[in-house]
């Protein structure tokens, strides 16, 4: 499904990722993990197209397209989805009218027909069983006034409704309790899927006890310098990254 | 019983209108110009072109007077250069200050097809107007009104709609009694010229009109009224003077909502033309427990300078002023409101929200002044300002006197642009840029969309839309 080769990217001319190549096949969890500035965020970001990050080399291939040279909202109706680490806050736009409006513009992107009011409220009434989140959060502002659990929980709802093929989870875990990090794990559960991959990013090792992923591959000064199954995840915990020798963080 | 006089609310609105706006597309589409044979003034202004008017409108000699007394105070007075406008000198000389369809139709079956196909042009057929859930609509065509759609049954429920040129000639002890006393005939440049020469609109094939509507609406001992008006002017290439007076009477217990989408002529991208909207709207809270709400969404005209007021004369009478301010490429505001708190326990409330794209000036400018007998008054403010682009600019300019030490004054302003993370949120999420645009301005104008009447939020919604069109990117 999705293809990373060499990828090098920069970020107001420093170079970040240098020369990362991942494979992900559908129905995949992998775990990215890493030190701060290993270049983790800056892989999100690359892969869902926000401005400034330049791509100097290398090719992201995404069920046999060119990732890169697609706008940020062509590649969510193609079915990739970031789930931000830090949710963006739009005053005075309903929640659910966002989602509508997300999910209708994809569908139409896609050929596929609009919903009406009435159908997508059935939906998101379903989808409610994924990520319980209460009826007035639906009804308040995008991410406004929302706790930082309530705006990951946000997230995941989203990616409920929207149902995309790729999904990145940046950082989702962070500043969530435990009682907020089950739930979302719980939310990332249900919605795994065989024809859906999961790639998240992530600090701890503590999202991982939840969300048991495949593959947990260690990033480091911009690539990948170590990958194995999930219990690599439990040696870094025990060791650190700085035990990995690879080098942590240049 | 409620008086409702009007004149020209120019009734060209974009009803019904999720195809108009998509209609109006990129460039003014509404520009377009109606060939319907005309009588006019030629251009100039004297005592003879008054009297000449006063004349052709069969006024009475009272009229004829006031209109003459308002022009020799308007010689005496200068233009107002204390708003933040570049505005170019107007030459009153060139200007044609009234024009008419030849003939006077006395129903809608009268009236020419031609003006009918302008209406459906702008997708405000006449017949259709009468579906408009309750609400009357007086259609004016440039100067004349020429059909009131709910004239019968308003009447049979004790409500006087009619133009002004009518009320004027039937109902002159109402106009005698209350014209001029909201906004008194010397009270601005503006409203002096107004006052001289209003007529029914114009905009039509003469060559450089001006339009000066008057509107009066009395609301009597416990009436309520919504008032909806609506502009949008076919396209010109050179600047059209625009120059109405609205003037609102709440006696005790009344209430007055007056809620205005404006869509004149901008100028083209290149800041070529428009029109210039220079308006006075004032409402009197006369009696106790009266309220006043004016909610605007101006997205039009190459310059605004417009203050719709309220005067709080009675104990506990409310005034409100809810405003979206657009303005993009060229365009210049200068737009607000003023609360006059004289009564006791008088309250009042301004939610104002400026949008600016392209290089344009979007300024508020409030006034509120608490008087000596205001005791125990209230006010609230909130003054948001969105900023789209690099070049615009957004002032405000809130003024205060508080005369009364019981009286409290809140004042709350934001400005804010619409960021780079709310664009990428958006567009991460599948809206592309422009809906993601339009989405933003939406929510961020949401507080006084909701004071608009439902048909009327709809259409100012679709216009900020259309009108931000190539604003990003």
């Amino acid at each position: 499904m999705l293809k990373i080769e060499n990828l090098h990217a920069r970020v107001a001319g420093r170079e970040i990722l240098k020369g990362l190549s991942l494979e992900v096949n559908a129905g995949e969890v992998h775990a990215i993990m890493g030190p701060n500035g290993a270049g983790k965020s800056t892989l999100g970001n690359v892969l869902s197209g926000r401005d400034g990050y330049e791509v100097t080399a290398g090719t992201v291939s995404y069920n046999g397209v060119d990732l890169l040279t697609m706008a940020p909202e062509a590649r969510a109706a193609a079915g990739v989805f970031l789930a931000f680490q830090y949710p963006v806050e739009i005053p005075g736009v309903n929640n659910t009218y966002f989602l509508r409006a997300a999910l209708n513009a994809q569908r139409k992107a896609r050929g596929e027909k609009e919903l009406d009011s009435m159908q997508f409220l059935k939906l998101v009434r379903e989808r409610l069983k994924v990520m319980q989140i209460s009826d007035e959060l639906l009804h308040r502002a995008v991410n406004e006034g929302f706790s930082g659990g309530e705006k990951k929980r946000n997230e995941i709802f989203q990616m409920a409704v929207l149902e995309p093929q790729l999904a990145i989870l940046d950082e989702t875990d962070s500043g969530l309790d435990i009682d907020a990090l089950k739930q979302v794990a719980q939310g990332v559960n249900t919605l795994r899927s065989p024809e859906r991959a999961f790639l998240m990013i992530t600090h701890y090792q503590r999202l991982l006890d939840y969300v048991v992923p495949d593959f947990v591959h260690v990033l480091a000064n911009g690539r990948i310098v170590e990958s194995g199954d999930k219990s690599l995840a439990l040696k870094l915990e025990e060791h650190g990254y700085a035990g990995l020798g690879a080098g942590a963080a240049a | 019983m409620n008086s409702m006089i009007n004149d020209s609310s120019s009734a060209t609105a974009l009803r019904d209108n999720a195809d108009v706006a998509e209609a109006l597309g990129r460039t003014y589409s509404a520009g377009f110009i109606t060939e319907i044979e005309m009588t006019g003034l030629p251009p100039g202004l004297d005592e003879d072109t008054i009297r000449a008017l006063s004349a052709v409108k069969h006024e009475p000699q009272w009229m004829t007077e006031w209109r003459l007394e308002a022009y020799r105070h308007w010689l005496t007075m200068a233009k107002p250069d204390w708003a933040k406008l570049n505005i170019d000198p107007i030459d009153y000389q060139a200007i044609s200050y009234y024009a008419a369809p030849k003939k006077q139709p006395k129903s809608l079956d009268e009236v020419d097809p031609a003006l009918l196909e302008t209406y459906e042009k702008l997708g405000v057929p006449l017949h259709e107007r009468a579906a408009l859930a309750g609400v009357a609509v007086d259609a004016v065509f440039d100067s004349v009104s020429v059909g009131t759609t709910f004239r019968k049954q308003l009447a049979d429920a004790g409500v006087l709609f009619c133009s002004m040129s009518e009320a004027i000639r039937e109902y002159p002890e109402i106009v005698q009694k209350y014209l001029g006393s909201v906004v008194p005939t010397g009270d601005n440049f503006f409203a002096a010229l107004n006052s001289a020469v209003f007529s029914d609109g114009s905009f039509i094939n003469a060559q450089n009109t001006g339009q000066f509507e008057r509107t009066l609406i009395v609301a009597e001992e416990g009436a309520h009224v919504s008032y909806l008006e609506g502009c949008t002017a076919p396209k010109r290439d050179e600047n059209q003077l625009h120059a109405a007076v609205v003037e609102l009477v709440a006696l005790e217990g009344a209430q007055i909502k007056y809620s205005t989408v404006q869509n004149w002529y901008p100028g083209d991208e290149n800041g070529v033309g428009g029109i210039y909207n220079f308006v006075t709207k004032r409402g009197d809270c006369r009696g106790d427990d009266s309220k006043i709400c004016w909610t605007q969404v101006e997205t039009g005209s190459a310059i605004t300078w417009k203050y719709p007021s309220v005067v709080l004369r009675g104990d506990r009478s409310v005034g409100e002023f809810y405003s979206v301010a657009l303005t993009h490429h060229f365009q210049q505001a200068d737009t607000g409101t003023k609360m006059i708190h004289l009564g006791r326990h008088t309250k009042s409330k301004i939610v104002s929200k400026g949008i600016s794209a392209g290089k344009s000036s979007n300024s508020y400018r409030g006034l509120v002044k608490m008087e000596k007998g205001a005791e125990g008054a209230r006010n609230y403010t909130q003054c948001d300002s969105l900023l789209i682009g690099k070049q615009c600019g957004a002032h405000t300019f809130p003024y205060m006197e508080v005369k009364n030490p019981t009286a409290i004054v809140e004042h709350e302003a934001t400005t804010s642009k619409i960021s780079d993370d709310q664009m990428f949120y958006c567009r991460a999420r599948g809206i592309a840029e422009e809906d993601a645009v339009s989405m933003i301005v939406d929510g961020f104008c949401k507080q006084v969309f909701r004071e608009l009447p439902m048909e009327f939020a709809v259409e100012a919604k679709k216009l900020l839309e259309v009108s931000l069109e190539g604003a990003v990117g």
